[in-house]
C-alpha cells in the first residue's frame, strides 16, 4: 500500500518524503477537528454526571 | 535515484505478470498489516487528542469565557503609599442571600475557585449538564432544576476530571471545611467542604435536595460536585459535599479565602 503509493508519488526521495509528511499531517489535523470529536461520544469514559 | 523512477514507468506492464506469478496472497496479507498499522497509528493520535489536546482547547476557552463575562471586578481600595491596589475582603453575611432565577440552557451564570487547587483557574458555571453543549465545551455544569447557588436545597454541579480542561481534576484533593467559593454577577457565596464519598453513576439522590434523603424538604443550603471515578473511567462518581458558610455582595469586596488569607 505504503510501496504503491511511494512509487505513484513524483519527485526525488526527498520531495516523495515531503509530501507524504504533508499528508500525514492533514491526516492528522482532519482527524483533530473533526474525526475525533465525532467518535468521542462513544467512548466509555469521561462521563461526570448521576444519573441516566 | 530519478533514474529508478524513470525506469518504473516504462516496465511497469512488464512487472505485472510478474507479480502475477507470485501469491496475491502476500500483497493481501502485505497491505492488511499496514493497514493495522496505520490503525495503531490513528488509535495513539486519539489518545493524544483526547488526553492531551481537549485539554489545551477546554482551559483556553473556559479562560475566554471567564474573561468574557461582563461583570464588574471586586472593588480594590484606592493605592495608599504603595501605588498597588490592594483588594478589600468582603464582611462575611450570614443573613438571607439573594438567589438569581435558574438561567436557560448554556447559560454561564457563576465561577467557581477553590483555593485548595492553587494555581487552577477561575472556572465558568454553564446551565445544563449534557456533554456536547456544556460540558464539553463550557466546562462545569448545573444539574437544572437543583437549587441555584445561596438557595435552600442542593446546588449541584457536575464537571470533567480528565480531559475537556477537567476542572475537577483535583477533587479528591479536597478536605473536610475546605471553601469553595462561587461567585455570580453580584454575589460571593463561600461554601465550606463536609463529606466526599465514591458512589456508583446510579445513585441520583446526591443531587437531591437534601442529599440522601429523597422526598425531605431541605433546611440546608447544600452545595455538591459530582466527576467521574477512577480517573479515566466512567464506572464510578466522586461526590463531594459541602454547606454555605456566609455570603457578600461583590461591591463589598472579595473573600478572604481566595485572597490567600483562612
Amino acid at each position: 500500500m505504503y510501496g504503491w503509493l511511494w512509487r505513484r508519488l513524483p519527485g526525488p526521495a526527498p520531495v516523495r518524503a515531503v509530501i507524504l509528511a504533508l499528508a500525514a499531517v492533514a491526516v492528522l489535523a482532519v482527524c483533530f477537528q473533526w474525526v475525533f470529536p465525532a467518535v468521542a461520544p462513544y467512548m466509555p469514559f469521561s462521563d461526570t454526571t448521576v444519573g441516566e | 535515484m530519478t533514474t529508478t523512477s524513470a525506469r518504473d514507468l516504462v516496465p511497469r506492464h512488464g512487472r505485472a505478470p510478474r507479480r502475477a506469478g507470485g501469491p496475491a496472497v502476500y500483497t493481501a496479507i502485505g497491505v492488511l498489516g499496514e493497514l493495522l498499522i496505520t490503525l495503531g497509528f490513528l488509535v495513539l493520535a486519539f489518545l493524544v487528542w483526547q488526553l492531551w489536546w481537549t485539554d489545551v482547547e477546554g482551559n483556553q476557552a473556559q479562560a475566554e469565557i471567564v474573561e468574557s463575562l461582563p461583570w464588574a471586578p471586586p472593588p480594590a481600595a484606592a493605592a495608599g503609599e504603595s501605588d498597588e491596589a490592594t483588594p478589600v475582603v468582603a464582611a462575611p453575611r450570614r443573613d438571607e442571600p439573594p438567589v438569581m432565577p435558574e438561567p436557560g440552557h448554556a447559560v454561564t451564570f457563576a465561577t467557581l475557585q477553590v483555593p485548595r487547587w492553587s494555581d487552577e483557574p477561575e472556572r465558568p458555571v454553564s446551565q445544563g449538564v449534557d456533554r456536547p453543549t456544556v460540558l464539553d465545551v463550557l466546562g462545569i455544569g448545573h444539574y437544572p432544576e437543583t437549587a441555584m447557588p445561596g438557595a435552600i436545597g442542593n446546588f449541584s454541579l457536575a464537571g470533567h476530571r480528565t480531559t475537556y480542561g477537567k476542572p475537577f481534576n483535583r477533587i479528591a484533593e479536597l478536605q473536610d471545611g475546605d471553601p469553595i467559593v462561587v461567585r455570580t454577577a453580584d454575589t460571593w457565596y463561600v461554601y465550606r467542604v463536609t463529606s466526599s464519598a465514591v458512589v456508583t453513576p446510579q445513585d441520583v439522590q446526591v443531587i437531591d435536595p437534601v442529599p440522601g434523603q429523597p422526598g425531605v424538604e431541605p433546611t440546608e443550603r447544600v452545595i455538591t460536585l459530582t466527576t467521574c471515578h477512577p480517573m479515566f473511567s466512567a464506572r464510578e462518581r466522586y461526590i463531594v459535599h459541602g454547606v454555605l458558610d456566609y455570603w457578600a455582595p461583590v461591591a463589598d469586596g472579595s473573600p478572604a479565602e481566595i485572597l490567600g488569607g483562612a
